[in-house]
Parts: structure tokens; C-alpha cells; sequence
């Protein structure tokens, strides 16, 4: 890389919290018209130098510039004053003020209203993001309020544009309209350093990439010149194996779900309308869809935390409608929710009381009501070992663990049940690739052996990996499921519910 | 903004700890009491008392003096008894996120329910009166509370408020009682029942001679060990210590919040009521109109000092009662004003609370290390 040219250059950044290191040495450079890829698993300390950039945490040693300049940021605000322009993964919006209003509140000196709607309108036009600054933003749907984001930062004329995962809340079709508006962005000397774990997609869009391993640079590449595989096994640093199903026929109806209708679990939630599907035993049925279409709702009908009434829900052939979590799991319907500290686990209990709260029934860990702390401890143990949860012991609270390893010992937690029906809502989500995979064979394994599963995912490629059938949640109904093998991408964004605000109004 | 706090670097820093330290969890009460007698004696000092006769009045004198202890040791199960009893009960809501403030409404009603049923069979006294009694007491304790339990349960009250305006809606019960249905007809027309300590049907006395050692301080310990093993081993205790932690996992774990919250409400304000039935059957000997001294609200502070935990509730009670019994020792002796005394009690929760911080967080001090 020569230095001259760089837009933006970082040089031997450190950055240390307590009993770890989030970067240590890092040094590379993003050109003017360039789109850079951050590519690294979860805790590579991805986030933290782009904090550093953005100004929201100050480097313990190491220098930066920005176009020759030195870029000492103190704050955000002074992050953007230079040109520097971040588009969160998690939105600041608030739901009950307007696109006009909410892009006001995030700038330094808001013109008047009806000037800075017609500014809005122009960036949205002028850069392909369909976008009303009159709507109000709870409306919305997340590829609508990514646009509110990422119009709020090209307002400011950013020189250097920042994405963290940006994909991530997108249909296919929403994520290529934002690739077309990066793409132009590019055109017009905008540098763009673009977080993401999807490793296609920074193949289709990025100019370069550098590779994070536990807080340091541990090599760069050309993405359209290297293999998907060779940069997931640059991040993890070894060597990966695709998961792999084993051959094996699906056999009767396991769980029928008619004309399923809830009401929402939150008030932000999406109630489930009228929905319908079967899952075989031995098949895993893949369920997509962008985040909070009813996933949450779906996984609470399934698990029994939330009842139903009584006709919409069979296993087996018997109405579990009115039934609670552990009448559920007697029967063999197991569940792990997306949500791993404080739903799918307890986060201040250690790992042997977390392997209780699921596993006390069908394990036999209490007798009349008192708990056999020497068997639960001798699951939890169970649960480590067989799926490799990285932790000094079953007594470590479950708060103590990475994402990716609690996840693990969530998952294994139930598959170790020996479940006839196992739902999941988003196995993999904030794991690495490494556990990602370990996790995706053992959900194949378990369907082999002739269980049901459910796997609600956001990750598409996931689902087309490992999922026999697909359907597609949107705005709380459930799509007719389809064989995976069938499918294209165009056909999966179509039953996502497509690209919100594409069509003209 | 995060951005501000995120980039400042303090020289003294707080760092959560990945798991709650246990050996911080049993240093600071201790920790707490030391701090207590400090600022204690400093707060005696400013008072123009000498502070170490102030401190040694309040934890050492009600003990050990020769002159005072025959009276004052005994007193020491004698207030320790309602107080652990009461915490004890309430811990279990505690601990699930149910706020049962009302602990002394119950406790006057499971008097007022126990002491109703052994008036109504006087003068008979058969063996069965003492323990028909206790249930009533129980059984008062437990009605009284299910009227927060059922609004919050099923209406979404608050039950913190609910709770607590009961308290006064029960101190107005005791006083219409007290000159009315109960008032003892034999007692020349003064407010007061009948005294239940000197029959021997209703009688709770004192169990062996000179250790202040009645039912109810018998029942405390029952209760002690009975919460130890509910909470260590049993999946009630599991499902309440879940359903404090983490509200959602414990819905995940099929806990049902309504009945959840009865249960806690009703264990709390049954030991409520035992307590009440316990205290105007021996200590207090008869309903009154100023019966109820507090009790119900100073177990509140017992419980978390005894950080919710059955053994720490135990010496908990043990230390209140001992700050009681000396405080008095020392209005008495040493002529500190009442009030001094009550701040000194509030010390002691309020520094537990400060400190309480070192069980999950840990102090760092660094120095600022910022690139140029």
C-alpha cells in the first residue's frame, strides 16, 4: 500500500481494555473511490478501530491521518466535522418523529424544515434511496431506516464512509440497492470501509480488504481475487469444513401448524397472521425473513411461552396449543432462542444452573422438586465437552462466556436432550465461523438421526446450507414452504416480501 | 454521550467483574459494620460523646456487662425472632422481583387473626388452642398479603404501593379491634385485649429460662433452614432466583409469574402473620393499640443486609437486635438523643449498599494513557 495516496491512513493503533487487547499494532490505508473490506471474526476487535476512527474511543497508541492530516478525533461530532461518516448496525431513530425530524436530530446545524426535506429528497433521488422525509419512521421497515441513516450521513458530504454490517437487516433485493448507491458513491471518490460477515458479498463489492485476527492485521487481499474459503480460513486461522448432511429420507408429519394467529410478544412485536406449515421428521425447515416480522412470536408459539388456543398446533397429532414450555418439552419439543443472555440463558447463574433451567425434566436432574446438583453439574459437563464450549468449568457464569461459546452451550444444551422437535432462532448469529459450522453440522446430525427442525435464521446462506424446505416470514405470515434446492435468490426476496419502498407510492 | 464517557480515563475506574466475587460477598457486611462504627463514632464524637463508650455501649455493653446483660441478653432472641422470621419470608420475593412492603400489615393482622380465635374459645384451654391459633395467625398473615398478590398477579397493580397503604389500613384495624370486639371486658373499660401471655391455653412463653427462647424464635430457625435448603436445592428456589435474574429466561424455563408472585406473597406475609401471632401471644402478652412496633419494616433492612441470603439474614437479625437493645442501653446510659441512634442503625444499610459494589464490580486505579 503506498501511503501517498491513502484517504485515510492508520498507523500502529493499540487500543487495550482491561485483561485484553481489542487491537494491537494495526496499520492500513483506504484510497479516495475505494470500498475496504474489515473482514474478522466476532471480538477481532473490528468495532473498536472503527471507533477509533469514528471518535467514540481514543487509541491508547498509534497514530491516524486523513488526507495527510493527523485525525485525532475527541468525539463523533468532531469525527464528522473532518469528513467521517458511520452508518450503525444497531439504528438511532426515534420511531415516533418523522425522517425530516430524525435526520435533524443527528446534525450538527439542521437547515430550516422544508430545506432540508428537499435536500433529503435530493440525496435520496440522486443516489438511488427511495425515501419520504414526511414518514414517520416507526413505519418503517429496516431497510427504510438504514436508508434514514445513511441519508443523514451523505447530508454531511462524507470523504470517508463507514458501514457496520450493513446487510444484515436487508431482503436481497434491498441489499443490491444499496450496493448501487455505494457503488456510486465510490464513482464519486467517497471511500468506504464496509464491516461484514457475509464473504460473497464483500467479493461482489470490495476493492480491497484487511484481516483482523484477534486484534491484529493478520493479512489483506483483493476480494474478487480470492476464494470465499481462503478468507474465512484467513480470519479463523485454520482450516474449515463445510458441514455435510447425511444421506437419509424424511418421514411422517412431525409438527402441523394450521392457521397459527397470535398477538404480538412485545408492543413492538409483529403478531403472527394465519400461519401454516408441517415439518417432517428427519427434515430441517429453514425460516427467513428480515428481523422482527415475527420471529420472536413464532419461536414463543412453538417453545409454549406463549399459549395459543387450542386446534393450531399439533405434535405428533395432539393439540399442544394450551400447553407451557415444560409440558412441551416432555414431549420432546425443545427450543433456543435468539436472545442468548436473559432468555436462553441467565447470565449471572454459572453454566450447571443455565444446564437446569432447560434440562432439569428430561435428564432427571431433581427428584420430588430438589435439584441433584452432582447431575446437572455432570450435564453442564456433558454440554462442554461434546460441543466444545470454551470455559474453565460448568461453575463459570454464563455472562463469563464469548457469544459465540455460550451459544454453543445453549444449542448443545438441547440437542443433548435428545429432542424429537428442536426449534432455533438465529443458531449462529454473532458467532464465528468456526463454531458457526460446528453448530450448523450438529443441527444436520440431529436431523439425520430422524429429528424435526425449525431453524429461524436472517443468514440466507445458512438456511440454503443446511435447510431441506424454506419459507419466508414477512410482516407476520408465513410463505408456503419451498424445496431449497428449488429456489434462486430473486425467488427468496420475493417471498421475504421483496425490496420495501422499490415500487412508486 | 457515549462518546464523552467512553473517552474520558478516569483515575480511578470501575471494572465489572466477569462473575460475582464470593469472598467480597462475605467481606462486606462485615466491611459495612466497621464503616458503620466509624462514621458512628465520629457522628457520638460531634455530639460531645466519648465514641468508643458509645460504640461499646451499643455492641458490647447489652452482652457482656455485668450489670445489664441479665436483662438485655435474653432480649436479643426476643427482637432478633420477628425480625428474622419476617426477613426471611420476604427474601423469597426479593429475590423474584416481588416488593412486599407491607410486611407489618401482615404482621398485625396474623395477630389480630390468632389472637380472635384463642379470645373466642376462652376460657377453654385444651392443648389445641395454642396451635389453632398459630394457623390463624398464618392464615391472617397470608389473606392480608394475597390482596397485593391478586392485584398485581391479575390487575397489574403495584404491589410496592399496594403493600404498604395496607400497613396503615391494618394499624386502623388494630385500633377499632383493640377498643372494640377485642377489648378485654374485664379490663375496666381501657383499650386492650385480654393478656394472652398469662393464660395458659394461648401462652407462648419463654422455652428455657433466662435465654429469651419462645415458638417464635423456634419457628425463625425452622424458617432459616428451611429458605437454606428451598433456595440451595429445590426448584422453587431455583425458579425464584431465575425470575429475579432474568425475567425472560425464567418464562423460557416455564415459570408462570402469577404464581410465582402469590407464592411469594403468600410465603412473606404468612411469616408475617406467624411473627404477629408469636409476638401477642408472648413478648407483647395482648393486642394493643400501639402493638406493632416496626418490626415488619425493620426486617425489610435485615434482609438485605443479610443479602438476601438465609444464614446472612440470621446474623443480620441477631446484629439488629443487638443495635437495638444497645441503642436503647445507650440513650439510656450515655443520654445520646433517640435520633442519633436511629441515623446510626440507617448507617449501617446505607454503607452496606456502598459497598456492596466490590461484590460485582472491582476498583482499578490507572493512569492516563493517551496517544499524543
Amino acid at each position: 500500500m503506498s501511503s501517498g495516496a491513502d484517504l485515510l491512513r492508520v498507523d500502529g493503533l493499540t487500543k487495550a481494555y482491561p485483561g485484553v487487547v481489542a487491537n494491537r499494532d494495526v496499520t492500513f490505508g483506504i484510497k479516495a473511490g475505494n470500498v475496504h473490506a474489515l473482514l474478522g471474526e466476532n471480538g477481532a476487535g473490528k468495532s473498536t478501530l472503527v471507533k477509533m476512527i469514528y471518535g467514540l474511543v481514543r487509541p491508547d497508541a498509534g497514530r491516524m491521518q486523513l488526507a495527510g492530516l493527523p485525525h485525532t478525533p475527541g468525539d463523533p461530532r468532531d469525527a464528522r466535522a473532518s469528513g467521517v461518516g458511520m452508518v450503525f448496525q444497531h439504528f438511532s431513530l426515534f420511531d415516533a418523529l418523522d425522517v425530516g425530524e430524525n435526520i435533524a436530530l443527528g446534525m450538527e446545524n439542521a437547515p430550516p424544515r422544508r430545506a432540508l426535506a428537499k435536500a433529503i429528497r435530493d440525496v435520496s433521488t440522486a443516489y438511488g434511496l427511495p425515501l419520504d422525509p414526511g414518514r414517520r419512521v416507526g413505519d418503517l421497515s429496516a431497510g427504510e431506516r438504514q436508508r434514514v441513516e445513511i441519508v443523514r450521513c451523505l447530508l454531511q458530504e462524507p470523504r470517508l464512509l463507514i458501514m457496520d454490517e450493513p446487510t444484515s437487516v436487508l431482503t436481497p433485493q434491498e441489499a443490491r440497492l444499496l450496493f448501487g448507491t455505494l457503488r456510486k458513491l465510490r464513482a464519486e471518490g467517497v471511500a468506504i470501509l464496509y464491516i461484514s460477515h457475509k464473504l460473497e458479498e464483500i467479493r461482489a463489492l470490495c476493492d480491497s480488504a484487511t484481516i483482523l485476527r484477534q486484534g491484529e492485521v493478520v493479512g489483506s487481499c483483493v476480494p474478487a481475487e480470492t476464494s470465499v474459503r481462503a478468507m474465512a480460513e484467513m480470519m479463523v486461522g485454520d482450516s474449515l469444513r463445510a458441514p455435510r448432511a447425511r444421506p437419509h429420507a424424511p418421514g411422517d408429519v412431525r409438527l402441523s401448524v394450521a392457521g397459527l394467529s397470535t398477538r404480538p410478544v412485545s408492543p413492538f412485536g409483529t403478531a403472527l397472521k394465519d400461519v401454516t406449515f408441517e415439518v417432517r421428521s428427519g427434515e430441517i425447515l429453514g425460516i427467513g425473513g428480515v428481523a422482527g416480522n415475527g420471529q420472536d412470536e413464532l419461536l414463543a408459539s412453538l417453545s409454549g411461552e406463549m399459549r395459543s388456543a387450542s386446534g393450531h398446533i399439533r405434535l405428533e397429532g395432539r393439540d399442544i396449543g394450551r400447553l407451557g414450555p415444560n409440558p412441551r418439552r416432555a414431549l420432546g419439543l425443545l427450543a433456543a432462542p435468539e436472545e442468548r443472555l436473559g432468555h436462553a440463558a441467565a447470565p449471572d447463574m454459572s453454566l450447571t444452573e443455565n444446564g437446569v433451567l432447560t434440562a432439569h425434566d428430561r435428564e432427571g436432574l431433581t427428584r420430588r422438586g430438589m435439584i441433584d446438583w452432582r447431575r446437572a453439574r455432570a450435564f453442564a459437563e456433558g454440554v462442554i465437552t461434546r460441543f466444545d464450549v470454551r470455559t474453565p468449568g460448568p461453575g463459570t457464569a454464563a455472562r463469563a462466556l464469548s457469544g459465540g461459546n455460550l451459544q454453543k452451550f445453549v444449542i448443545g444444551r438441547e440437542i443433548l436432550q435428545r429432542p424429537e422437535l428442536l426449534v432455533v432462532n438465529q443458531p449462529t448469529w454473532g458467532v464465528d465461523a468456526s463454531a458457526a459450522a460446528a453448530i450448523r453440522q450438529a443441527l444436520l446430525d440431529l436431523a439425520s438421526d430422524g429429528a424435526s427442525v425449525i431453524v429461524i435464521s436472517q443468514d440466507l446462506d445458512e438456511l440454503m446450507e443446511i435447510s431441506d424446505r424454506f419459507a419466508a416470514l414477512n410482516e407476520g405470515r408465513l410463505s408456503a414452504p419451498r424445496e431449497t434446492a428449488d429456489l434462486g435468490t430473486e425467488e427468496i426476496g420475493l417471498m421475504m416480501g421483496g425490496a420495501h419502498g422499490l415500487a412508486p407510492a | 454521550m457515549p462518546g464523552r464517557a467512553a473517552g474520558m480515563c478516569g483515575m480511578i475506574a470501575l471494572e465489572k467483574r466477569p462473575q460475582p466475587s464470593r469472598l467480597w460477598a462475605l467481606a462486606t457486611p462485615l466491611l459495612a459494620v466497621l464503616l458503620t462504627m466509624i462514621a458512628g463514632g465520629l457522628l457520638f464524637a460531634l455530639l460531645g460523646k466519648d465514641p468508643f463508650a458509645a460504640i461499646r455501649t451499643i455492641f458490647w455493653d447489652p452482652l457482656f456487662d455485668p450489670q445489664f446483660s441479665g436483662y438485655s441478653r435474653p432480649q436479643l432472641l426476643v427482637k432478633a425472632g420477628p425480625l428474622i422470621l419476617i426477613a426471611i419470608g420476604l427474601s423469597f420475593g426479593f429475590r423474584a422481583g416481588v416488593w412486599n412492603i407491607g410486611a407489618e400489615g401482615q404482621y398485625i393482622v396474623g395477630a389480630l387473626s390468632g389472637a380472635a380465635v384463642g379470645l373466642a374459645l376462652y376460657p377453654y384451654d385444651g392443648w389445641i388452642v395454642f396451635p389453632a391459633m398459630v394457623l390463624a395467625g398464618l392464615a391472617g398473615g397470608i389473606a392480608w398479603a394475597m390482596i397485593p398478590a391478586i392485584l398485581r398477579a391479575y390487575f397489574k397493580t403495584n404491589e410496592i404501593l399496594v403493600s404498604l397503604l395496607l400497613v396503615y389500613v391494618a394499624e386502623n384495624l388494630l385500633a377499632s379491634m383493640a377498643v372494640g370486639p377485642l377489648r378485654n371486658p374485664e379490663g375496666g373499660g381501657f383499650p386492650g385485649s385480654r393478656n394472652l401471655a398469662q393464660w395458659s391455653g394461648s401462652a407462648n412463653p419463654e422455652l428455657i429460662a433466662g435465654t429469651g427462647m419462645h415458638w417464635g424464635v423456634v419457628a425463625a430457625f425452622i424458617a432459616v433452614i428451611a429458605a437454606y435448603v428451598l433456595l440451595a436445592r429445590h426448584m422453587f428456589g431455583f425458579h425464584v432466583r431465575l425470575a429475579g435474574q432474568a425475567p425472560r429466561a425464567a418464562g423460557f424455563a416455564g415459570v408462570d409469574p402469577a404464581r410465582l408472585i402469590i407464592l411469594c406473597l403468600g410465603i412473606s406475609g404468612g411469616l408475617a402473620g406467624l411473627a404477629g401471632l408469636f409476638e401477642v401471644t408472648g413478648p407483647a402478652g395482648q393486642i394493643g393499640i400501639d402493638f406493632n412496633v416496626g418490626y415488619g419494616f425493620t426486617a425489610i433492612i435485615v434482609a438485605f443486609l443479610g443479602r438476601l441470603n438465609p444464614i446472612g439474614i440470621l446474623l443480620a437479625g441477631l446484629l439488629m437486635a443487638l443495635t437495638y437493645i444497645g441503642g436503647e442501653l445507650a440513650s439510656f446510659m450515655l443520654d445520646i438523643p433517640m435520633a442519633a441512634i436511629q441515623a446510626f442503625q440507617g448507617m449501617l444499610l446505607f454503607f452496606l449498599l456502598a459497598v456492596d459494589l466490590l461484590v460485582n464490580f472491582r476498583i482499578r486505579i490507572k493512569r492516563r494513557e493517551i496517544a499524543p
